[in-house]
């Protein structure tokens, strides 16, 4: 915990200046977990993170938004199945959805990639692990889609470490909207060697057709800082391959350069 | 409501001739005949249910109080110093420094464990965390402690998976790492596997509350979970038919969890502490409400008044017995002045947290709970918080232990025909790592979350888990848990000295300074004079040790009577050692990281002829003989010397040497990053005088294994030559060869072991009898 971690639903701005005007709002609902890792990654990644609470249909005028990971109301139903029904949800749904020219980017991790399904801003759906259990571990991505206000900085085809963590994580879907989804090469991440949950075509990480929707079953947001990432070849917990995620979208906003 | 018999005060005074089940309640005579004698009449049945509970051992610590005063005693000033809150309270505070403070204690949930092994260990979880909440600090961390009977048990087959789930799904769910633990394999574990828990929380000093409800007129207030039948201490008692025969049904005793009430629950109060809401706070663990009234107003100073029909119930059926005996989860007391009431709802009502205004505290001295507006409690709650019966039990040496201490391994059957030549020692290398004990135990730490926080900068198979506190300047801690219970069966005393000992160098090895303690202490059953000694002796041999090392214990759980159809556990004195580091980004990690080719091997310490209760002697099937030598002024020198080199990093890895010595070090430096070592064993026999199996499986402790670049070789051994700690180079870690060769005085050269070939004898163990690696 950091001292300078705002309590959930505190809206007043950090003590640190920003590095840019891009505030990018955090989504906590009742059994988020990692929305204070998330908010983090933002400031890591150089934007503004703005706390959102999920009974509040406000988005308080962010850019972009993350649905962090957790269990949102203990995912005792469906997970996602609830927290899709949330104020906050109607607001980002509509935002999402919007036929204007940059619609409102928003990225989904583990549990908010599980509610971006239930929302219909993204297809498919997750069930268990094809094993069952819960699995933590360093997971070897592949990025195929650098074309997202998530993915710009990747280069095609860039192998990434990032850590995952779930139980419900087998990505299913029909075969129809497979098909769709590889033709227009709306796979944004796939796992890399042996699969870790069962996934239809090792599928982790998905977009919707505009590209400003990305969902993703492992966590980005746990590889932005040497020391506390996953292990890769410079050594132990060394990994920050999830930072781009988090500096693409703040280069986005900002009319940087991808 | 009100459809049974209410028995109140009045009618106790009008009835005295009344029996009541006192002994099913499980109370001794004479203790009855105290509570008859403190209140001046016979008990209603509410109070007895009450002193029932709070009275048993489990809350009243009536068994091992007199031995466990050594803790609060065999102390210094020097020691306390940066101790804010100690032994007593519902977890020990320590001073971090830079305003921050840490609190954390371990607990045993066995019993529950084994009847129900995921409820069991989930709600294990869950009650330490309350515990760290209700100090004003945020959780930021747990480990596991785990202990099965033998590996290929059907027992173990039923308890191990359940419990493994249940840590992950609800510790997973409160979004806290996992960072270490052990599992240990035994069949003295067998029908009463040992599942400890800890967790550990900071605060910023301001926000320390204690758990006392002080301030006249100030109301108490229970929230969270709604009060259940579920964990009724002695339901089955309770609702018999001769106590009352109006009561529901009888009711399960293991609790059920809800990790998604528990982690709102954590929120909710640090948005209470944050906004200075509460005068003080308790959690509802064992004894539910009585424990968490008598215990406030006990702590206090004066009195409390309760309506206890006011409680949220979730079965409208259950008796003012129940309710208060109910151990229903995810619930919390707080004492709230009248002023910040409405302040106090808005924050429930954000977080959708059910709370119920309970009563207010009094200056009348007594604990006074009504139903209905009748009187069915009136007590001094320190007669039921703090004046319960204490035993000073006998206990004497077990004729047998002389015995036991004789039968060493080298005198044995079990110790004739060692591994001489380099091809059977590498083959008994091998054989090592692939045994239950020492074996990959990552399909049980793979499914918990150790990221979560973001903060992990070591968790296990490391020495320690190390957690950052503060991300400005990299303030934090590192933990280690240990206890090896092969030891504290051949000698409690000094088996109590060896869990602290490992326990401090695993996390001075990280790089982290010492600084408390906490204990749980696995015993079988006190009235057993054989157990009593061991208990007694593993107390006095951890106050002593804690004396020499200067780290005080600072909280810490007891659980008796862990023993199954007559036979008990070994005796198990889990200890954890809590210490600081300024930087937690100069950990030092216990593998050989893959860009340290040719860094440098040292053994630090000293190797003597100590197989005795090994897992080498385990392999083989022997228990026996006298444990290794224990020596704090080593570890502390060993301490210190480790600590200096990895905050002026000289070292790139450490790696304490335990279970399975020098072998199994070896070996676990090189499985853990798939980077290999060349070493020889020739000077270490030759400076030791011991022959080659001693020096790769003694168990001789105050020793370490640290790789270093060659340009620190020098500054290293100055600083160990100064301190006259013996510090030998072995050889080097190899990347490129993808095995661990060892040289020595074999008969046949030197053996390799291919690093592929380890692996996949060691990583297929647990997945072998457990259903395949979770991926």
């Amino acid at each position: 915990m950091s001292a300078d971690t705002p309590l959930i639903g505190d809206h007043t701005m950090p003590e640190t200046a920003p590095l840019t005007d891009a505030r990018i709002g955090v989504v906590t609902f009742p059994g988020t977990l990692d929305d204070r890792d998330a908010a983090r990654a933002v400031r890591l990644g150089g934007g503004t993170p703005v706390s959102l609470w999920h009974a509040d249909d406000s988005l308080h005028e962010v850019d972009a938004v993350i649905l962090p990971g957790g269990f949102s109301y203990g995912d005792y139903l469906r997970a996602g199945a609830i927290a899709r029904f949330a104020p906050v949800m109607n607001t980002i749904i509509v935002e999402a959805e919007a036929t204007t020219a940059s619609p409102l980017p928003v990225l989904g991790i583990c549990n908010g990639f599980q509610i971006l399904t239930e929302a219909h801003l993204l297809p498919g759906s997750m069930i268990k692990n094809d094993h069952l259990k819960f699995i933590c571990r360093d997971q070897v991505l592949r990025v195929e889609n650098t074309g997202t206000a998530w993915t710009s900085q990747f280069t095609q085809d860039e192998l990434i470490t990032v850590p995952m963590k779930n139980q419900d994580g087998q990505y299913v879907v029909d075969d129809a909207t497979l098909s769709t989804l590889e033709d227009q090469g709306r796979v944004v991440f796939r796992y890399v060697g042996e699969s870790p949950n069962g996934s239809r075509n090792d599928i982790a990480g998905v977009t919707n057709e505009r590209g400003n929707v990305v969902g993703l079953m492992p966590h980005p947001e746990h590889a932005v800082e040497a020391g506390y990432g996953p292990n890769d070849a410079t050594g132990l917990r060394e990994g920050t391959d999830g930072l781009t995620i988090f500096t693409s979208v703040v280069s986005s906003l900002t009319g940087g350069n991808a | 409501m009100n459809d049974f018999n209410i028995d109140t005060v009045t009618n106790a005074a009008d009835t005295p001739e009344t029996e009541l089940p006192w002994a099913e309640l499980g109370l001794k005579q004479d203790e009855y005949a105290r509570i008859l004698e403190i209140l001046g009449r016979r008990p209603t049945a509410a109070e007895l249910a009450m002193y029932s509970v709070m009275w048993s051992e489990h809350c009243s610590y009536k068994s091992s109080k007199v031995h466990l005063r050594q803790f609060g005693e065999k102390v210094t000033e020097e020691m306390q110093k940066d101790l804010m809150v100690g032994i007593g309270e519902n977890a020990g505070v320590t001073d971090l420094g830079d305003g921050w403070a840490v609190t954390f204690k371990i607990e045993s949930h066995n019993h529950p464990s084994y009847v129900e092994p995921y409820q069991g260990a989930a709600t294990g979880i869950g009650g330490i965390v309350r515990d760290i909440i209700s100090m004003g600090a945020r959780p930021v961390g747990v480990m596991d402690p785990l202990r099965f009977g033998d590996i290929d048990h059907p027992d173990t087959q039923r308890v191990l998976p359940g419990v493994v789930a249940g840590i992950g799904g609800y510790g997973n769910s409160l979004g806290l790492p996992n960072v270490g633990g052990e599992v240990v394999f035994d069949s003295v574990y067998q029908q009463n596997p040992l599942v400890n828990a800890l967790a550990v929380g900071v605060l910023k000093h301001e926000d320390l509350r204690l758990a006392n409800a002080s301030g006249v007129g100030n109301k108490v207030v229970l929230f969270g979970a709604r009060t259940g039948g579920d964990g009724i201490g002695g339901a089955s008692v309770l609702a018999s038919e001769s106590f009352d025969d109006t009561k529901p049904s009888k009711r399960p005793a293991v609790q059920v969890g809800d990790p998604f009430a528990e982690k709102v629950l954590i929120e909710c109060c640090l948005e209470l502490f944050h906004n200075n809401l509460v005068e003080g706070i308790q959690d509802l663990g064992a004894a539910g409400i009585s424990c968490a009234t008598s215990e406030l107003a006990s702590n206090g100073e004066g009195g409390m008044h309760v309506e206890l029909t006011n409680v949220l119930l979730r079965d409208p059926s259950l008796t003012p017995g129940e309710i208060l005996m109910s151990e229903s989860q995810e619930r919390m007391m707080a004492v709230v002045t009248p002023e910040n009431a409405a302040n106090f709802e808005a924050v429930m009502d954000k977080w959708g947290v059910e709370h119920s205004w309970l009563g207010e505290v009094t200056d009348t001295g007594r604990l006074i709970i009504e139903w209905d507006g009748d009187t069915i409690v009136d007590v001094d709650p320190r007669t039921v918080a703090h004046d319960g019966p204490v035993y000073d039990r006998p206990y004497h040496r077990p004729e047998w232990q002389d015995r036991l201490q004789t039968d060493t391994f080298r005198s044995s059957a079990a110790g004739g025909d060692l591994p001489a030549s380099a091809e059977d020692l590498g083959q008994a290398v091998v054989e090592l790592m692939s045994s239950p004990n020492m074996a990959d135990k990552s399909w049980v730490t793979d499914q918990f979350d150790r990221f979560v926080g973001g903060n992990t900068a070591l968790s296990q198979p490391d020495d320690a888990g190390v957690i950052r506190v503060d991300d400005r300047t990299g303030l934090g801690i590192g933990l280690a848990t240990d206890c090896n219970d092969r030891y504290a069966y051949l000698d409690p005393y000094r088996g109590a000295q060896l869990a602290l000992a490992e326990s401090y160098r695993n996390v001075a090895t990280a790089g982290a300074v010492p600084l408390a303690v906490s204990d749980c202490l696995n015993f079988g059953s006190p009235e057993d004079p054989d157990i009593m000694w061991q208990f007694a002796e593993a107390v006095r041999g951890l106050a002593d040790a804690c004396m020499e090392l200067g780290i005080p214990v600072t909280g810490g759980n007891v659980s008796l009577y862990n023993q199954t159809a007559g036979r008990a556990i070994h005796p198990t004195p889990v200890v954890g050692v809590l210490g600081k580091f300024d930087d937690v980004s100069r950990r030092t990690p216990s593998g050989f990281q893959r860009w340290a080719d040719g860094q440098a091997i040292y053994l630090l310490g000293t190797t003597r002829d100590e197989l005795d209760g090994s897992e080498y002697a385990r392999m083989r099937g022997h228990l026996g003989g006298q444990p290794p030598a224990v020596d704090l002024i080593a570890e502390k020198t060993l301490g210190e010397i480790l600590i200096n080199a990895s905050r002026d990093g000289m070292i790139d890895a450490a790696h304490d040497l335990s279970e399975g010595g020098l072998a199994a070090a070896l070996a676990e430096m090189s499985l853990r990053f798939g980077v290999g070592s060349r070493t020889s064993l020739h000077e270490l026999c030759e400076r030791d005088g011991v022959d080659p199996f001693t020096a790769l499986f003694s168990e001789s402790q105050a020793r370490v294994l640290v790789s270093l670049p060659r340009s620190e070789e020098l500054r290293f051994t100055d600083m160990t030559t100064a301190r006259g700690f013996p510090a030998l180079r072995l050889g080097v870690v190899d990347a490129e060869s993808g095995g661990i060769e060892v040289a020595g005085a074999f008969q046949d050269g030197s053996f390799g072991i291919g690093l592929d070939e380890l692996k996949e004898a060691w990583s297929s163990v647990i997945p072998s009898r457990f259903g395949g690696a979770a991926a």
